[in-house]
């Protein structure tokens, strides 16, 4: 009770205590084990364990796949938030309900589904075949699934922004004599960078942990279409847990490290 | 019942939000606390209440401290600021509330909840308004309802939270009239805050002026307004004309206005006068003031006048001769109050 | 300014290009899924759904969704009133921990379990020796469920509790409520909805997921596979419309907690959105 301003409103003891057990027994404790468990191989043995090819090959895949998934997002996002939220069409109710599609579904149903339509003779796959592309159980394929899964990371985090962005400013510049173009390029873009850089970051994010979309399609050949996450599992069933959570925490770090980075970018783009 | 404050203090951060407040308020009175934005009112109350806790100082109602009385026990009727009214319940629902959160021993009956509901919202005339819900009737009659609400559980004490700050100009004036009636009628002990001084002076019984957490002066509106016990007080009432002045064995001189020297019990030194615009003479000239404009619609003409290098305003008593324009006169500031440097509100104003 | 003819066709092509774009990434997934659920008849579909471990796996995905969901609920319900409610150091931080889970992938959210209570793991000698199991078990897959979808509750009624501000519950104690007067007749109306928000989402991602209890369940047909799970070990096994036909009922789970989400989206006023 002394922790907070004394207060009227009773309760406070009780909601910390639930609070902090809760957060303790299912958050603290685990991501302790996590943090604390890969140390038993050493530093030297931990070196090693991260630094394996094919821990090398996996995170280079889950890492490269996802920033590139989370690339092409932003443009994909930025042109259906907009149109979403500038015009009104038959449907958009429906449409902009649809969005969140790929966060509703379980990741296994998406992926499997993404397998069926890519597969040499799915919808999309036997259109791709005879032009030489394969998708299906190859990295284009954890690509395809990334993009799938980010979308509405974008998408959703845009709009509440465009929704707020002046219109007079884009008045103003076409008053100026701007072209569309230019009015897109110098005041609409600028004022949106630091929501495209969140958005690309959130996509980033959670495509780098995507497990169940990914796998279905991406055929897992070692070295070739293994993402990291399903390396855990692999290390898991060879009962190497040390080796799964030096995985598992190598992936936080760099994810954190990759967020802050993005973070001090936005910053950076809010002040200038 | 009575309300017995005794040097309340409390603090957010390292502002004072009530710096040893004491007041007293008998039976049956109606006081207004009146002060600027900041300086205790609304932490006054809510302290009252139960809301916020004092770090030290006493509350007692009726004799009884209410050190270890949660709010929920202390019987006392708050009116919020907005209202708060619970806005998915309907108005009757809402009154109702103190009644049926009883526990079951205390309870009345539900029929007596509701026939009580409905006389007081008969009593507050807002009795069709029962089934609404709070967004569906407008900010006066939300007032009522809250007033309703809180007079239901019978409180010793009636709080109102700037009871009129969020209506308009019109509802204010009537409903001013209405709920000093009903505090009348009612035989209530009530406390209200407000920043507006027409409000705090026409209603009430008596009005503590706050600043900065404490009370300078608590007095009845007449004597508040004649005879402002510092310069803050004459100051936050009504209008004022400051002029600046030094005070040399007991005489306060103005200066560039020779002749106008006043008797004080100020220590000597620089000093401010201060004067209400009714209360400076214009003396038939020549003198030091300048005429510079006349408007004489209204009961008391309104003069411009110019002296000592700054222009004011003088209103002359009714049917009073008027000035002529551009012609010097002689000032007469034998009403002007002397007050020392260190109670002006804002030293920096003062020169 | 613009030829008001060269304007509406630009907006009817980036309307028609969004939509396209929409339907190849969104909608053809979707698509996909209930043709080849129906492509050899309703009647395999009704015999991959009664399969007796195809009822297992929707029984056991209730069992978990039934104990993670309200245990979440309630303690999320606890966090939003002591930090919405309540000034106290150290608020941030308790948000952002709350939070946390969100940003971990989901195969470390079953991988933190096994470290606890796998057969390497901490504790996991003493559970052997007492004959406790929870990996491989119902209690590792309810554990590692309420992990990841631990902050939904608390991060749906945050926002609103700071907006809404504390008078009413404030009115209520002057009024003579108790605390738990205060909180069931004052409070819960109030946030009700965007509680049933927090729980739906909850639910939906409860039912729904695969990565963390992929990593706990051990894959034991009829015992510890959950229905995303039972995808998986049908597709494994190219049992296509067994595979697509419980894809299909999780499909219809989505779309039913999408098609709810903008009911109470609506009820709560404004646009209040959450990203799963």
């Amino acid at each position: 009770m002394r922790l907070a301003r004394r207060s009227s409103l009773p309760g406070f003891s009780l909601t910390l205590g639930i609070t902090l057990t809760w957060l303790s027994l299912i958050v603290l404790l685990p991501l302790a084990a996590l943090t604390l468990r890969p140390w038993e191989l050493g530093i030297a043995g931990l070196w090693h364990s991260l630094t394996e090819p094919r821990v090398l090959a996996a995170l280079r895949l889950s890492f490269g796949a996802a920033t590139l998934a989370a690339a092409i997002n932003v443009p994909l996002g930025l042109l259906i938030a907009w149109v979403m939220v500038r015009y009104r069409f038959p449907g958009r109710g429906l449409a902009d309900s649809i969005i969140d599609m790929p966060l509703a579904l379980p990741t296994a149903v998406a992926g499997i589904s993404l397998t069926a339509l890519f597969a040499p003779k799915g919808w999309i796959g036997a259109l791709l075949t005879p032009l030489g592309i394969k998708v299906a159980y190859t990295p284009l394929g954890v690509l395809v699934a990334l993009i799938f899964v980010g979308l509405p990371f974008v998408v959703r985090m845009l709009e509440p922004i465009i929704l707020d962005l002046p219109a007079d400013a884009e008045e103003a510049a076409a008053t100026l004599g701007a072209t569309r173009l230019q009015t897109l390029w110098r005041v609409t873009l600028p004022a949106l960078a630091p929501t495209l850089l969140a958005g690309f970051g959130a996509a980033l994010a959670r495509g780098v942990g995507e497990y169940g979309s990914v796998i279905f399609i991406a055929g897992n050949m070692p070295m070739v279409s293994e993402i990291a996450p399903l390396l855990i599992v692999i290390r898991l069933e060879q009962l190497d847990y040390a080796g799964a959570a030096a995985l598992g925490v190598a992936m936080l770090l760099l994810s954190f490290a990759i967020l802050l980075v993005i973070n001090r970018l936005q910053r950076w783009l809010i002040r200038t | 019942m009575s309300l017995e404050l005794r040097d309340l203090r409390k603090h957010f951060g390292r502002t004072a939000a009530l710096d040893g407040l004491s007041l007293s308020v008998p039976q049956g009175e109606f006081l207004a606390l009146l002060g600027p934005s900041g300086s205790g009112k609304t932490t006054l109350l809510r302290v009252v209440a139960g809301l916020e806790f004092a770090e030290s100082g006493a509350i007692e109602i009726n004799g009884r401290s209410m050190h270890d009385v949660p709010a929920r026990k202390r019987g006392i009727g708050l009116v919020f600021q907005h209202y708060a009214l619970f806005r998915h319940m309907s108005v009757a629902r809402n009154v109702a509330f103190g009644l049926e959160v009883r526990r079951r021993s205390e309870r009345p009956a539900s029929t007596a909840i509701r026939t009580k509901v409905a006389e007081l919202l008969d009593l507050m005339g807002i009795g069709e308004l029962a089934e609404r819900y709070p967004e569906q009737i407008s900010g006066g009659q939300r007032q009522r309802v809250a007033l309703a609400r809180a007079l239901a559980i019978e409180p010793s004490l009636l709080l109102l939270d700037e009871p009129f700050g969020a209506l308009d100009a019109k509802v204010r004036k009537n409903l001013r009239i209405w709920l000093r009636d009903l505090h009348n009628r009612m035989g209530l002990t009530s406390v209200f805050v407000t920043h507006d001084q027409n409000e705090a002076l026409e209603m009430a019984d008596r009005v503590a002026v706050l600043r900065a957490g404490r009370i300078e002066q608590v007095d009845t509106p007449d004597r508040l307004y004649a005879e402002p016990v510092n310069a803050f007080v004459h100051e936050f009432l009504g209008e004022s004309v400051r002029l600046d002045c030094i005070v040399t064995a007991g005489t306060a001189r103005f200066q560039g206005l020779c002749g106008t020297n006043l008797a004080t019990n100020c220590p000597p030194g620089p000093a401010i006068a201060l004067v209400r615009p009714h209360e400076i003479g214009l003396l038939p000239g020549p003198g030091p003031v300048r005429v510079e404009s006349v408007h004489a619609t209204g009961p008391m003409p309104r003069v411009r006048v110019t002296f000592a290098g700054r222009t004011t305003e003088v209103l002359l008593p009714e049917a009073a001769p008027l000035p002529t324009i551009g012609q010097g006169y002689g000032i007469d500031l034998s009403r002007a109050r002397i007050y020392t440097l260190n109670d002006v509100s804002n030293p920096l104003a003062a020169s | 300014m613009a030829d008001p003819h060269v304007t509406r066709l630009r907006h009817g092509a980036l309307i028609t290009l969004t939509l396209v774009l929409m339907t190849l990434l969104l909608l053809l997934p979707l698509g996909v899924i209930f043709t080849e659920t129906f492509s050899r008849g309703l009647g395999a579909v009704l015999g991959a759904l009664t399969d007796p471990d195809a009822i297992d796996a929707i029984r056991l995905t209730l069992t978990v969704a039934a104990v993670s969901v309200p245990l979440n609920a309630i303690c999320g319900t606890a966090a939003a009133w002591c930090i919405g409610r309540f000034d106290f150091p150290g608020r941030t931080l308790l948000t952002t921990l709350i939070e946390l889970p969100f940003s971990v992938s989901p195969v470390i959210s079953g991988l933190v379990w096994v470290l606890l209570f796998g057969a390497n793991g901490w504790f996991g000698s003493w559970l052997d020796q007492h004959e406790v199991r929870i990996i491989f078990a119902l209690p590792g897959l309810i554990l590692a469920t309420v992990f990841v979808t631990f902050p939904f509750v608390a991060r749906s009624l945050l926002p609103l509790m700071r907006e809404q501000g504390a008078a009413e519950e404030e009115a209520a104690l002057t009024l003579g409520a108790t605390g738990w007067q205060t909180f069931f007749r004052v409070t819960l109306p109030n946030i009700r909805w965007a509680l049933l928000y927090g729980v739906l989402l909850c639910n939906a991602r409860a039912m729904g997921e695969f990565g963390a209890v992929a990593v706990v369940s051990g894959h034991i047909r009829g015992q510890t596979l959950t229905m995303p799970l039972f995808v998986e070990a049908l597709f494994n096994d190219y049992d296509w419309v067994g595979a697509f036909s419980v894809a299909a009922l999780l499909s219809l789970l989505a779309l039913v907690t999408l098609g709810l989400r903008v009911l109470l989206e609506r009820q709560m006023g404004g646009s209040r959105r959450d990203i799963f």
